[in-house]
């Protein structure tokens, strides 16, 4: 055992390592080992931070100092006066969007403040290619309590009493599925991993594949012990290399230190877990398809009942729970349901895991308790909207959830009240929107998806979201009628009414909710013909503004159609007939003097 | 996996390395490294430090370093902090005495007097 003076953990998580995070760590462990430092300071590779805009991120300990944006020409600056001489590297360090100062240690930055990491609790703390150092933090204690002093009825109940809902959306309690399933008969039962992440703007359940897969192979042993089952399969998306790369060396670790394998702490339970790689349909996320897919056939969801408790995989009793969801297994056992109780709403109890993107200051990835309100979210974590913008709205849930105004950002978020002002949890993506946002445009959009990824076997959802796309597509042209806001509405009643699986009856949520808070911008598309965001191109018309202009003429020569004419030192013109409307005038315009209305 | 002790005791070796990231209320011995401290060996001390932690197999205790505290003339500067006691400073520390130190003070909890800057309790 070498004693190291300083750890340097490098995130190597996919945000950062698409930002060089590799390339810097190799260059810190080229220059320790010049300046013979190497056998004083050891370098890390973790999971994901959360903070990931600012990657790639570099904490040292024991100081906890936080570096950002770290390229590998400063690793030289950093060796020399951190390593050498002790003095933080200020430039680096991290600034709070709206203050002047630098924020030295890690603790104090808002953005990790106001959070509290249950799943994401080990993700950037530890390197999860080291099943020690998930020990170190009491990895599989969890397991070996409840093989040494809990019946499989008792690990249920505890689950049942820490009101643990389902993270990947639909909120189910997690104890009563394993009820469901240990009640089950059958010879053989299967423990599932839902790691099928497809919604747009979500990467939690990567994060934690990446920061801290031993935790998801610790609860799906214990979820196994607890239903009777002896085999589990994670589906994982193929499109998540790194997340599929560390779950096979913790799996190999963990069957190398007899933590999945036969007669586990020697009390007779057996365990083993196997990856199937996805590849990649958004409907095999859906619970029912992903098990057809492990099957190894086409991914489609079936009706239910019966339920995957009862018929799952080959027919057998099985559970599938995401992977955040099974990320809270292990602390609730340690902890207690009354630590994990303790936490939330009434009815939504723990933490949750969300990904911030869109037109938020801090992008990345954050746990807080539920009820948080989306205000905290996004000013005090998020930092606030870019630019000095208007907040317009929050979209959660992913392409089945909905929008989220700006009345109602003192909400206390939790399932229940997603639910209802017609949103939802799902599985946590949550995209800010401002004013130039137009939501009849993210409305398509998220149609727009969806229809993509109809796996086309229920008419419903099919041609129904296909013919709702048309009309959005025919609003955001300028071509809509009022009939058309009528036609959307039944559409939607009926796709969510008769579409088979959840995708389906989820698919109009982005829709319904825009019509419902955002009316008004869908009116002035039909009746104004006029886009309040100026983002529908068709309704655009760009104009020069006489009194601003120069006559320098750089937009006529930079006009693809020469639709811009005039004298120089004379106001210039758009020929509206001919102008196409890329905007090239208005990003060159030195003068603001090009509009578009 | 055999037994909960074979767990635990993975566990009590590896909490030793990962203990540098936790701020689990540690002792710390902090090397001045200012430019009179470095001239004056304090590398040599600060290798000593790591060296002597490692024989000893001692964990939760944080080394780090700091700039020139003024005192150019005591240099090498070493302090020690145990938590919820004052930081007691030593004045022109040598690899050999670093030894001493680690053991009396952080070990035995008894500081070395004789080399003391600050004698304040």
């Amino acid at each position: 055992m070498e004693f190291y003076r300083s750890h340097v953990l490098v995130c190597a998580g996919t945000g950062c390592t698409s930002s060089d995070s590799q390339l810097v760590r190799r260059e810190l462990l080229k220059q320790l080992a010049e300046k013979g430092l190497d056998k004083e300071i050891k370098v890390v590779e973790t999971g994901c931070f959360g903070f990931c805009n600012l990657g790639p991120i570099m904490v040292v300990y024991p100081e906890g100092t936080f570096y950002c944006q770290v390229k590998t020409q400063d690793v030289n600056e950093i060796v020399e006066e951190h390593f050498i001489k002790g003095r933080p590297v200020q430039r680096l360090l991290y600034h709070e969007p709206d203050k002047e100062t630098r924020t030295l240690e890690f603790d104090n930055i808002e953005f990790f403040r106001h959070q509290k990491r249950v799943a994401l609790a080990n993700c950037g703390h530890i390197n999860p290619e080291v099943i020690e150092e998930y020990i170190a933090r009491d990895g599989y204690f969890a397991l070996a309590k409840v093989l040494h002093e809990m019946t499989p009825q008792e690990v249920i109940d505890v689950i049942k009493k820490s009101g643990l809902r389902g993270r990947g959306g639909g909120g189910f309690p997690t104890g009563v599925k394993w009820e469901f399933a240990s009640k089950s008969q059958g010879d053989q039962k299967y423990v599932v991993c839902n790691a099928d992440e497809g919604d747009p703007g979500a990467f939690m359940d990567r994060s934690v594949l990446e920061g801290d897969p031993h935790a998801v192979l610790e609860a799906m042993a214990i979820a196994g012990y607890a239903i009777g089952a002896n085999q589990g399969y994670i589906y994982v998306r193929a499109e998540y290399p790194i997340a599929v790369e560390r779950l096979q060396t913790a799996i190999k670790q963990a069957r190398e230190l007899g933590l999945l394998g036969k007669n586990i702490f020697s009390k007779g339970f057996d365990f083993d877990i196997d990856i199937r790689l996805g590849a990649g349909a958004f409907v095999c996320g859906e619970e029912t398809a992903l098990l057809t897919s492990i099957e190894g056939r086409r991914g489609e969801p079936r009706p239910r009942p019966p339920f995957p408790a009862v018929a799952g995989l080959w027919g057998k009793p099985t559970i599938i729970n995401n992977v955040e969801t099974f990320a809270n297994v292990p602390p609730i056992i340690r902890n207690g349901w009354e630590w994990f109780a303790s936490m939330g709403t009434e009815k939504s109890k723990g933490t949750k895991v969300f990904a911030l993107a869109g037109k938020i200051n801090n992008t990345g990835l954050i746990e807080v308790p539920m009820g948080t309100t989306l205000r905290t979210i996004i000013y005090d974590i998020g930092g606030g909207i870019p630019k000095g913008k208007k907040f317009k709205a929050a979209q959660t849930g992913g392409p089945s959830g909905g929008c989220i105004p700006a009345e109602l950002l003192d909400i206390e978020i939790d399932y229940d009240n997603l639910t209802a002002i017609g949103s939802m949890m799902g599985s946590g993506g949550l995209i800010v929107m401002d004013e130039d946002n137009c939501m009849v445009d993210i409305a398509r959009f998220f149609l727009e998806f969806t229809q993509d990824e109809s796996c086309g076997k229920c008419p419903p959802c099919r041609i129904g979201t296909k013919r709702m796309l048309e009309i959005l597509t025919k609003i955001t042209e300028g071509k809509g009628t009022p009939e058309d806001l009528t036609n959307l509405e039944t559409l939607a009643k009926t796709i969510k009414n008769a579409s088979l699986c959840g995708l389906g009856q989820t698919a109009p949520n982005p829709v319904l909710s825009t019509l419902r808070y955002f009316r008004h911008e869908y009116e002035a598309h039909i009746y104004d013909k006029k886009c309040p965001a100026g983002v529908c191109q068709a309704l655009l018309t760009y104009k020069i503004l006489a009194e601003k202009c120069r006559g320098c003429g750089l937009c006529a020569r930079n006009c693809p159609t020469n639709a811009i004419s005039g004298k120089v030192k004379e106001p210039y013109v758009i020929d509206v007939e001919k102008c196409i409307k890329c905007g090239a005038c208005l990003e060159k315009c030195k003068f603001a003097a090009v509009i578009k209305e | 996996m055999r037994s909960l002790e074979e767990l635990k005791a993975i566990k009590e070796k590896a909490e030793k390395t990962i203990s540098v990231r936790e701020n689990t209320g540690a002792s710390t011995i902090t090397v001045a490294m200012g430019t009179c401290g470095i001239s004056n060996g304090a590398r040599e001390v600060l290798t000593a430090v790591i060296e002597e932690l490692n024989t000893r197999g001692l964990a939760n205790i944080h080394v780090t370093q700091t700039g020139c505290p003024g005192l150019c003339h005591k240099e090498p500067i070493v302090t020690v902090t145990v938590p919820g006691k004052n930081p007691y400073m030593y004045g022109k520390v040598t690899p050999e005495n670093v030894k001493k130190i680690i053991v009396q003070h952080i070990v035995n909890n008894q500081p070395v007097t004789e080399w003391l800057v600050n004698l304040e309790e």
